[in-house]
């Protein structure tokens, strides 16, 4: 049996880039975030950290991932 | 000045946020300097209780963020991520609620952008916001304007400190509307009130702690003097003076002079006044 591999089109801090991650949390590791302290969105709405795991990945996501910086 | 039905202003009130008593009444942003340690020092410098930090987007493999956070917690402040940069509601949202996982608190200083010349607060989505942090157990700071009916609301949404704009971010122009600062400050006079965006001197500061306010939150002024951490020192002094003066009472202003000294005993005060040479 044969499993296809599907790549997905995603955006991800503003770059756009091909994955075959199925999960954000596949994504964060693959993308190099897996030691990283960071917080993440899909499409506009927070996903906990806690929920990355579970988290599904569609064609045309958009993902942010941040840390804290200097702000006023 | 205060407003009619409304109880006066207290002037041994302690600046607090969220029932949580802070040292100082000055907020101070850690953005601009000219390096970490010379953040660090103005922080010290400043005695400021509260710094803001922001969020932003982490390079892959990046270390930025958490050398920044030991930096920030090494502090020993408290810390008030703010929304910059977010043009609705939906980001501002959004942005808090990934500060809160980041950073460990449910303070925010929510801020949502109208205009990008200005960066003005826009009080439609500011009030969006609030309502949905509030329910979502944040502590929200709104960066707003002196606008009554906006403020009316963001209290009515749960927030219990309001930070009306003194100018435009970074302008320096410092109260831009004293008279709409002084109503405002008359009509809430139970609600924190802190200063936020356009101090550029302490001079400005201290006429803000004078006209009753609870703190001062600035960035700029510090961070881009020459020497940022007498600055720091600079506004933390202005702060104290303009403070301690409004404690003590300033006296009302009078249209005509009166003399300080004493007329009695004053000599030839029984001759009749010179008259105006031609």
């Amino acid at each position: 049996m044969t499993q296809t591999t599907v790549i997905r089109r995603v955006r991800l801090n503003g770059k756009d880039l091909k994955t075959a991650a199925v999960t954000l949390d596949a994504l964060l590791s693959e993308s190099g975030y897996g030691e990283t302290k960071v917080a993440t969105a899909l499409n506009g709405a927070f996903v906990p950290a806690r929920s990355r795991a579970t988290q599904a990945l569609t064609d045309g996501d958009q993902i942010e991932v941040v840390a804290a910086r200097q702000g006023g | 000045m205060n407003a009619p039905d409304k109880p006066p202003l207290r002037q041994d009130r302690p600046f607090t946020a969220y029932g949580t008593a802070l040292p100082s009444r000055l907020l101070l942003g850690t953005a601009q300097y000219p390096s970490p340690q010379i953040m660090a020092e103005a922080v010290a410098a400043s005695r400021a209780g509260v710094v803001t930090v922001s969020l932003r987007r982490e390079q892959a493999r990046g270390r930025t963020g958490a050398r920044f956070l030991e930096l920030i917690r090494d502090l020993r402040t408290h810390v008030l991520p703010n929304t910059a940069g977010c043009r609705t509601a939906k980001e501002a949202i959004t942005t808090a609620q990934m500060a809160r996982e980041l950073l460990d608190t449910d303070w925010i200083k929510l801020e949502v952008i109208a205009n990008d010349d200005t960066l003005q607060p826009d009080l439609f989505g500011l009030v969006e916001a609030a309502n949905v942090l509030t329910r979502d157990g944040f502590k929200v700071f709104p960066y707003t304007t002196e606008d009554l009916g906006a403020a009316d609301r963001l209290v009515a949404a749960g927030c219990e400190i309001l930070m009306p704009w003194g100018a435009p971010i970074g302008s320096g122009r410092g109260l831009a509307n004293p008279y709409g600062l002084k109503t405002m400050r008359a009509y809430f006079p139970d609600v924190p009130l802190v200063i936020d965006a356009g101090v550029g001197a302490p001079s400005h500061a201290a006429a803000a702690m004078e006209m009753g306010y609870d703190a001062v939150l600035l960035n700029t002024a510090v961070a881009k003097a020459n020497d940022p951490v007498r600055m720091a020192a600079a506004f933390a002094s202005a702060i104290e003076a303009g403070r301690q003066a409004f404690e003590a009472g300033l006296m009302e202003p009078r249209d005509m002079a009166q003399p300080s000294t004493p007329i009695a005993g004053t000599p030839f005060f029984d001759l009749p006044p010179p008259r105006a040479k031609p």
